[in-house]
């Protein structure tokens, strides 16, 4: 199994380790409802070296990222990042990932751990342009701190003004004297940063940062799921896969019609317009449980949906789950049944915003 | 890991204290603290007729649900239902907090458990 630069600190700092994408990661040091409430309210700092990173590069690398991702590259501004995802010609789902716009001939694209080899096979084979596709994920490693004090805890490494760092922007900056790429995006809800560098950089970064901070918290894959679930991002596998596509899954604000042909742009445009008879929903449990992902959703005796992800949401303490259900049971306070253990519990069709988001604008 | 002396084992991480014919069972602290904080448990019915090895209750953690297996064979006499509203009891000490009572209906089953020893080699 992988590990990261970060193992011995993980060890060290007594977490609980779980394979996962390869990698022995860090499910929690502490608790998971501790270390989630500290990102909500202070911050935590997450190892994420296990994402993929790709390089796009070459005369026509805009072209070949705009053929094989849904969002719109042709607008992106230098330091811009984008979010999207990589489409069958089905409308299935590769991936889901950001795009890092240097300039038009170089693009950084970063990707679902536990895709990357496929998806770096899936671009190169798209690959009619002039560019280069090179995996960079081995090389790269990648820390992400998250919460309100986020900034002022980053602020105290760098000479750089983060405040003009603006939610979906990059650029590449000291952090204790390495030089990394640092963007104002992430995966809690909470403004926050994600910072990539060599090993050994980030290796320094999370024991500086640590050290520094009586504060911050080191956080492991455990509370990244229930915080990237209050707020409804999508996980690959559970809300996203190569059965369930952007449109169904409500990430319309993720795929662009108003550029030129890219793979699965036909079936996403004609779902979108007849509107999809699928979709992921919010739901609240009225009793006592735990809807957990694969669990069966009924109307009366007709199965109507699954589970995406479902949790007691550490936030509100509510008992909810993301859906994908069949139209027309979708609807806001519609009934429905889930069985649980061979049991049937009652739900309410939802909102999926459990949580509130508070990005920095 | 807190493996007391005086206990019977499974395999699957729960525990027996035999009293005056009665059984005490719970979970271990090695299960305690592999699940993490547990939040809720689904609590079987006083008068159940429990399996030795077969399932009885059902826990879960923020991350995961799992199934309780009872280490042994007999009727329900008293269900521990203060773990209901407070589940994480069993984190805080599951020795003390027993999840079910029964009645023993075969003591010779007692000899398919693990004592301390043997179940402190299945935590390593």
């Amino acid at each position: 199994m992988k590990k990261t630069i970060l193992y011995e600190d993980h060890l060290r700092l007594g977490a609980k380790m779980v394979e996962f994408a390869g990698y022995e990661m860090p499910i929690r040091y502490t608790s998971i409802t501790d270390e989630h409430l500290a990102v909500r309210k202070q911050a935590g700092i997450f190892d994420v070296s296990h994402m993929g990173e790709i390089h796009v590069i070459g005369k026509e690398a805009t072209e070949l990222v705009n053929y094989i991702f849904t969002n719109n590259v042709n607008s992106m501004t230098a330091n811009q990042v984008l979010y999207g995802m990589m489409c069958y010609e089905n409308g299935g789902v590769v991936d889901d990932l950001l795009v890092y716009k240097y300039n038009d001939q170089f693009y950084l694209l970063v990707v679902n751990a536990s895709n990357v080899d496929k998806d770096f096979e899936w671009i190169q084979k798209q690959n009619r342009f002039d560019a280069d596709v090179i995996n960079k994920s081995e090389d790269i490693s990648e820390v992400a701190l998250q919460g309100p004090l986020a900034e002022a805890m980053l602020q105290k490494a760098t000479e750089y003004d983060l405040s003009g760092l603006t939610f979906f922007t990059f650029d590449e900056m000291p952090i204790f004297g390495y030089d990394c790429l640092v963007s104002r995006t992430g995966y809690t809800g909470e403004d926050g940063f994600e910072i990539y560098g060599d090993h050994d950089a980030i290796r320094s970064i999370f024991n500086r940062l640590l050290e520094d901070n009586p504060e911050l918290l080191a956080c492991g894959l455990g509370c990244r799921d229930t915080l990237r679930f209050e707020v409804a991002l999508p996980l690959y596998g559970n809300e996203l896969s190569a059965d369930i596509t952007p449109i169904e899954a409500g990430l319309n604000f993720a795929v662009s019609f108003d550029k030129n042909d890219y793979i699965g742009k036909s079936v996403l445009e004609r779902q979108k317009r007849d509107k999809p008879k699928r979709r992921i929903v919010g739901l609240q449990l009225e009793g006592k449980g735990i809807l957990r992902h694969g669990y069966d959703v009924y109307h009366e005796d007709t199965r109507v949906g699954v589970i995406t992800t479902g949790y007691i949401a550490p936030s509100t303490n509510e008992s909810v789950a993301l859906a994908l259900i069949d139209k027309p049971y979708d609807k806001m306070n519609q009934e429905l049944a889930v069985e649980i253990r061979n049991k049937r519990v009652k739900v309410k069709v939802r909102s999926k915003k459990f949580y509130d988001k508070k990005y920095h604008k | 890991m807190n493996i007391p002396k005086n206990l019977y084992y499974t395999e699957s991480h729960e525990w027996v204290r035999v009293e005056d014919g009665h059984a005490y069972i719970g979970i271990t602290d090695y299960a305690q603290d592999s699940l993490g904080e547990i939040v809720f448990i689904e609590l079987p019915e006083e008068n159940d007729q429990l399996t030795q090895f077969s399932e009885f209750a059902a826990i879960e953690s923020v991350k995961a649900a799992s199934d309780l297996n009872s280490p042994l064979s007999g009727v329900i006499l008293t269900v521990n239902e203060e773990l209901e509203d407070n589940p994480e009891l069993l984190n805080e000490d599951p020795y003390d907090n027993w999840i079910i009572k029964i009645e023993i209906e075969d003591e010779a089953e007692l000899n398919k458990l693990l004592n301390a020893e043997e179940y402190a080699k299945v935590c390593e």
